[in-house]
């Protein structure tokens, strides 16, 4: 036996193991998406693309992926903006830098059920600390339903998911920052550059990359979102805050579609995949300095 | 182009003090250089100079202005770095035109200067390629270029050349002077390195601990080193240094007596401790022991193409002589040699001052 074959016998049971656990189960959740399975029903039968159809006509999947469109835009545009102007402030030292990255780590750290709790709390329309600042300080006259207005909860939720994640958008672009040599910066100031220039014309694109790998791994978090809003608001009022995956967990687990459900979350995944290949060619353009 | 004046300029970073109480005058056009050991705060000068950096007390005038106050950009200074600090995602036109572009230049003027500067430095073919895709050399010629476009003031350079491999520094030395004489802008360069200092400067500043040691022409400082730092500093290879006795107008070195020409004897009779300094090529290798000579044991030789260094231990010192090519020894042998004694600097034990003048 050479021992190239002795080498792929090896890898056997690890390509084995992996099949078995990650591989079967999205193959297996393919195949349940083109079946009509109701467990209470005791219905199960092979109906081709019938759910794939169905899909299309249901308004909540519509009013979900738009819900998760939203969100994922608007939370991803506003963690990148911050945090890219956490990074250029933390770049330069001042006393007390080490306890700042530390308590910007923080949100960060909390796990997202726990987090979601709290501003639970905090967004309370009797008793949140976010009323309390308001109305004390004026702003409003009378106490606002954070969690239970159609126009405000999904924004509660991306507010919530901003605070939480942007001290990861901070981290990698501060970690970028360093990377680029301060010589640069000397050579730019010398040819002439103000701080604009300077931030538009030399550090921005050298960044390119880093926001680029920034902008993909939080897109793709922020289009799975799951655990915040159904902690946060369940999805409601009235399906205003409802994301693919949570409309998938529910049909899913609490109505027991299993076919149906399996569509809506094989959906999920493609419009993942595809913007995740999207991102993918851009990064590939990118080049190496 | 301009003047550059440094008056009672000082720098210091918290506690410690870099520079210290520098006056200086460029002149208009001049190749000036500071040069000195690493960290003897020849580049923080050169920062202060740029404007990258703030003086802690003292001013920088160019021509009658006073420049503290100005940000790098509006001193009309270029400057090339010793990482050359290309920037890395424009192609070589856009980085020449760099400096033009900020100043709002318009863009056929732009397009002309920057293939003038281009032919120039002999880089047309290279304007399309990103710096990662040049060679050491190429990306040097790239940041001269970057620098020349604007015709500025002031020309810095940080350790242009520390970066290049032997044969392209020199050649990349050759071309920085020759570009002087065809651009006579005041330029400000910056090297550790003292042959190039020695080659391409008009004068030069030799800096030791943050102070200027010594100031003159490449040739005032190696005839005349105004102590025992710069001599040792400038030369290759570098100063011989004995201790030694000044008795009657002789140089006593233990028991050997050399007479030493008038300037040097201070006063008859009075006996001093001084280092002696004595530069290789002013030793005299003899074929054999004759009269006069002095006889040292060899310890190794080093062939350096046009001549040898010899190195030898001569009553506890160890000297290094210039032989021509075709010397050969054994190490051990005897190594018959004289001291052409006129040639002696001469320096106080003590301070490591010069006495006397510079030796004809």
């Amino acid at each position: 036996m050479s021992s190239r074959y002795a080498g792929h016998l090896l890898v056997l049971p690890a390509l084995g193991i992996l099949g078995l656990l990650a591989l079967g189960p999205i193959l297996w959740a393919l195949w349940l998406s083109f079946q009509r399975r109701l467990l209470i029903f005791d219905i199960s039968r092979f109906v081709g693309l019938e759910n794939y159809w169905i899909a299309l006509h249901d308004p909540r999947f519509w009013q979900s992926l738009l819900n998760t469109a939203y969100f994922t835009a608007v939370s991803v545009t506003a963690e990148i903006i911050l945090g890219m102007a956490i990074a250029l402030l933390i770049r330069h030292s001042f006393r007390g830098r080490g306890w700042v990255r530390a308590a910007l780590l923080v949100p960060w750290a909390i796990p997202t059920v726990v987090s979601a709790r709290m501003w639970e709390w905090m967004y309370n329309a009797d008793f949140g600390f976010i009323n309390f600042l308001l109305l004390r300080s004026g702003l409003v006259s009378s106490p606002l339903n954070w969690l239970g207005d159609r126009t405000l909860a999904l924004h509660a939720a991306i507010l919530m998911d901003v605070w939480k994640t942007t001290p990861f958008a901070a981290f990698l672009l501060s970690a970028a920052l360093m990377t680029i040599p301060r010589d640069l910066y000397q050579a730019a100031q010398v040819d002439g550059a103000g701080a604009w220039a300077v931030f538009r014309r030399l550090t921005l694109p050298l960044l390119r990359p880093a926001l680029l790998v920034v902008l993909l791994f939080r897109t793709l978090d922020a289009f799975r979102v799951f655990d915040a809003i159904y902690v946060l608001t369940g999805g409601g009022p009235a399906n205003t805050t409802e994301t693919l995956s949570v409309y998938t967990y529910k049909t899913l687990f609490q109505t027991l579609q299993f076919g149906y459900g399996s569509t809506l979350a094989v959906l999920t995944f493609l419009c993942v995949l595809l913007t995740s290949l999207a991102y993918l060619r851009f990064l590939r353009r990118e080049i190496a300095y | 182009m301009a003047t550059v004046r440094l008056e009672n300029l000082e720098k210091k970073f918290g506690a410690a003090t870099v520079l210290s109480d520098l006056n200086l005058t460029i002149r208009e056009g001049e190749f000036f250089t500071f040069v000195g050991p690493s960290g003897c705060g020849k580049s923080t000068l050169l920062n202060l100079i740029a404007g990258l950096d703030e003086a802690s007390a003292g001013k920088i005038f160019f021509d009658e202005q006073v420049v503290n106050p100005l940000p790098p950009r509006e001193r009309d200074v270029a400057m090339v770095f010793q990482s050359y600090a290309l920037y890395p995602h424009l192609s070589v036109r856009e980085n020449i035109a760099f400096p033009l572009r900020m100043r709002k230049t318009p863009a056929s003027e732009i397009a002309a200067r920057v293939q003038e500067v281009a032919g120039l430095l002999g880089i047309e073919e290279l304007l399309g390629r990103k710096p990662r895709e040049l060679s050491g050399g190429q990306r040097q010629r790239v940041a001269l270029g970057r620098a020349l476009v604007r015709k500025p003031k002031v020309f810095l350079m940080d350790e242009p050349l520390s970066n290049l491999d032997a044969r392209l520094r020199l050649e990349m030395r050759t071309e920085i002077k020759r570009l002087h004489l065809e651009f006579p802008i005041t330029t400000i360069y910056v090297t550790h390195d003292q042959s190039e200092a020695l080659t391409l400067s008009d004068r030069m500043a030799v800096i030791s601990r943050g102070i200027i040691a010594q100031c003159g022409t490449p040739q005032e400082i190696y005839a005349g080193p105004a102590d025992l730092f710069v001599a040792q500093f400038i030369g290759t290879p570098p100063m011989n240094i004995l201790a030694a006795e000044l008795a009657e107008g002789c140089l006593a070195i233990g028991s050997e007596r050399l007479p030493l020409p008038e300037r040097a004897s201070s006063g008859a009779g009075m006996r001093a401790a001084v280092k002696a300094g004595i530069r290789p090529e002013d030793i005299t290798l003899e074929p054999d022991r004759r009269s006069g000579t002095l006889v040292g044991t060899l310890i190794l030789t080093e062939p350096v193409g046009p001549e040898v260094w010899v190195k030898f231990s001569w009553r506890g010192n160890v000297l290094c002589a210039k032989a021509p090519p075709d010397y050969r020894n054994a190490p051990g042998a005897e190594v018959p040699f004289r001291f052409r004694a006129q040639k002696f600097h001469l320096f106080d034990a003590e301070s490591g001052q010069r006495r006397g003048g510079p030796q004809s």
